[in-house]
């Protein structure tokens, strides 16, 4: 009964084998990448690409469209990230999913696997947070040491490597019935800007790539190979220059130093617990923003006892993930928000500098949908009884959207280690402290009533507001920074105090914005790749 | 800019809330037609006995209660505990004290109240770790269940009828179709 629409689905089967690079644990010649996400596996190819010699080192397996599954908790235990963590703070998610503050991936292509397509570019205020947000009482503000000038022709190859809808000349993508809702409501309720999103998910075959089918499971592993992910796009391409050197299920334990203070090699676990130590002239960590800061702060030593690259004592603090919340509307007519694309469409008219509102920075509202057993899972989480179960029996009746908010950093929202509990390597495993800032719960509140606001324009039922997800959107804890003592790295990733080591995910933030990450991930690494590339030329590293 | 319909589902509103319609619901849940016997499907359980089987299933039908399921897919939730309790003697140990703690909240066994006062009895304990591992394993065990997503319509996965670009991914006839500026054709 399997019907094939359009391309095969692209995966790594594409590979020519005998280009598969091999470098010995003692070639201390090569780049090292830890992760094999938006930031990681860009980073590879693009090293590749300029002719480096390349080791990724990814914690998960490799999957492929080929073994993705249209089922959301088989995909979960398939793809997430599921090592112990614990939780403190305020935040509800520590009280909702205490051992689950983030819902990111262990697989290869890391949450380029999981994502749903968003690809926004920082607006220019965001870039200068400080400046412009002036001084918000308890938080952690800097401006970023780039601009958006400097990132926009780096933006620009990032939308063609994405193939970002919207942008050169690629057209949109066709809105589902979650669309419709969301446009109709939201247009009624005044709202101007309003479209099915920029998206770097194929509206008509692209790269190897085949057009959408819409599955309606972008967060379970594309099926139809529509959506852009490292692991059919970047990483095919990185091996097929014959210097990527992958190795999957490959998990760091510990970037080692030499006595000059410059990283020479890192230690990993191979798939069957064997630990190998790899050589390597250059270290790049993109491990998402928790393990990127636990991973410095478990390399530590007589000559960095607080941690690798933390001088300033940032490594781990300032851990932003957004403010969200989801809003759904029920109707008295049928919607199956679970047909289509995940996020199938965005509102940006309150994404902008207005302080009038009651809180600074701004917000997006993209649709969301979940299947039925998500739905039951997060809807409200602790929830129980006669009225949640009719919730539940309007299923096919909702419509949903998401809130992303730019949140503010705070210096003690922090990844640390755990005083005492130990992973399966007895490395400390990492809690992630978050308290919500005022400014953020004063946004999460705004955002509500104008979700419910959309909803209610046309003909909403009820209106329910959703808590927090786990984590999807995790950045800042190694800031990037003009100043040595107010960050880890500076604007090109490079860490203010080992110059051959590199963070390359979202790690980087200065502040969050209110897009979503990845599009400035992947225009962070492949313009950190041009800096590698040239400092190496010139030894300089 | 007035929001009057925004119902928070804050959990504490929530549960009284719940109590007050579950109170309505009683007759559909004595109405619920058993499809085995209890003595025949309490048979088959390796860790739970008969007695803990019977609780944990009138306890399941209570946190999730849904008119059109019947108890098979109640007892599936009973069963799916009754597995996880073979291997962890954790969940095992759970399990036994739970229910012996539902038993003890009023002066009846849980099984012989009316539902009203099994509602006021799992309220009383709803912050305890046996309450959540239920709930928990429950979430599952019921809304991952293919045959009531059947009951709820949810279809489940698209990938073998190719997605649903021709598959109404796009029917919604309700309301108007968002302009082509904003929503363009299918390629």
């Amino acid at each position: 009964m399997r019907r094939r629409c359009g391309h095969q689905p692209a995966g790594p089967a594409r590979i020519k084998r005998k280009n598969v690079a091999q470098y010995g644990y003692n070639d201390d010649s090569v780049v090292v990448i830890v992760g094999s996400g938006a930031g990681g596996g860009t980073l590879a190819n693009e090293l590749c690409q300029k002719g480096l010699k390349v080791v990724l080192l990814e914690a998960g397996a490799a999957q492929s469209p080929a073994t993705f599954r249209n089922d959301e908790w088989f995909a979960f235990n398939q793809l997430a990230w599921l090592d112990k963590r614990t939780t403190s703070g305020s935040w509800r998610v520590a009280r909702d999913f205490p051992n689950l503050p983030a819902w990111t991936c262990k697989t290869l292509g890391g949450t380029t696997v999981h994502w749903a397509g968003a690809s926004l570019r920082f607006q220019e205020h965001e870039f200068k947070a400080r400046t412009v947000y002036s001084n918000v009482l308890g938080a952690n503000l800097l401006d970023w040491p780039v601009t958006l000038e400097e990132l926009h022709p780096y933006y620009a190859k990032a939308e063609d490597k994405l193939g970002v809808t919207r942008t050169n000349d690629i057209p949109g993508l066709p809105g589902n019935n979650n669309f419709k809702v969301m446009y109709n409501g939201a247009t009624r309720a005044g709202y101007k800007t309003v479209h099915t999103g920029r998206m770097a998910i194929n509206s008509r075959a692209r790269d190897d790539r085949s057009a959408c089918w819409q599955l309606g499971f972008c967060f379970q592993g594309c099926k139809s190979g529509a959506k852009w992910s490292t692991l059919y796009a970047e990483i095919p391409k990185a091996q097929e220059t014959g210097r990527l050197d992958l190795r999957t299920q490959s998990q760091v334990l510990q970037v080692q130093h030499d006595k000059n203070a410059k990283v020479n090699s890192v230690l990993y676990a191979d798939k069957d617990g064997k630990q190998i130590r790899q050589r390597a002239r250059v270290v790049c960590l993109a491990c998402n923003s928790i393990e990127t800061a636990r991973l410095l702060l478990n390399s530590h030593s007589s000559a960095f006892p607080q941690g690798l690259a933390n001088s300033s004592g940032e490594v781990g603090k300032n851990y932003m993930r957004h403010t969200t919340g989801s809003v759904f509307g029920i109707f008295k007519r049928s919607v199956h928000m679970y047909r289509g694309t995940v996020m199938a469409g965005i509102i940006q008219d309150e994404a902008g500098l207005n302080t009038k509102r009651g809180f600074t920075g701004g917000f997006e509202m993209e649709t969301i949908s979940l299947g039925l057993p998500f739905a039951a899972a997060f809807l409200s989480p602790g929830a129980w009884g006669r009225d949640y179960a009719r919730l539940l029996e309007q299923y096919n009746k909702m419509a949903g959207l998401w809130i992303v908010g730019e949140d503010m950093p705070q210096s003690r929202n922090a990844v640390t280690l755990h005083p005492t509990e130990l992973d399966q390597f007895g490395l400390p495993i990492p809690n992630v402290h978050y308290d919500d800032h005022a400014n953020d719960l004063a946004m999460r509140k705004y955002a509500y009533h104008r979700g419910a606001a959309v909803y209610d324009a046309v003909g909403a039922v009820e209106t329910v507001e959703v808590p927090p997800y786990p984590s999807t959107h995790n950045m800042g804890t190694c800031r990037m920074s003009a100043n040595a003592r107010d960050g880890v790295c500076n604007k090109w990733g490079q860490t203010h105090d080992i110059k051959n080591l590199f963070i390359s995910d979202g790690s980087q933030f200065t502040t969050s914005g209110a897009e979503n990450p990845t599009l400035t991930i992947v225009t962070l690494a492949i313009r950190q790749a041009e800096y590698i590339a040239s400092e190496s030329s010139r030894h300089n590293i | 800019m007035a929001v009057t319909k925004v119902k928070k589902l804050k959990r504490r509103e929530f549960l009284q809330k719940g109590a007050l319609v579950v109170a309505g619901a009683a007759a559909f849940a004595s109405g619920v037609t058993v499809v085995v016997g209890a003595e025949e499907w309490t048979a088959g359980l390796k860790t739970l006995n008969t007695h803990q089987g019977q609780t944990l299933l009138a306890m399941s039908r209570q946190m999730f209660p849904h008119p059109q399921l019947d108890d098979s897919y109640y007892i599936k939730v009973v069963q799916d505990l009754d597995t996880d309790a073979g291997t962890k003697t954790e969940t095992a140990k759970l399990l036994h004290e739970g229910v012996a703690r539902l038993d003890g909240v009023k002066r009846a066994k849980f099984v012989t109240l009316p539902p009203t006062a099994q509602i006021a009895v799992l309220k009383e304990i709803d912050r305890t770790d046996f309450f959540t591992k239920v709930r928990n394993s429950e979430l599952v065990s019921l809304y991952n269940n293919h045959d009531v997503w059947k009951k709820l319509g949810y279809p489940g996965a698209s990938y073998s009828i190719g997605g649903y670009l021709h598959h109404g991914f796009n029917d919604l006839n309700w309301l108007p179709d968002p302009p082509e500026s904003a929503s363009p054709k299918p390629a």
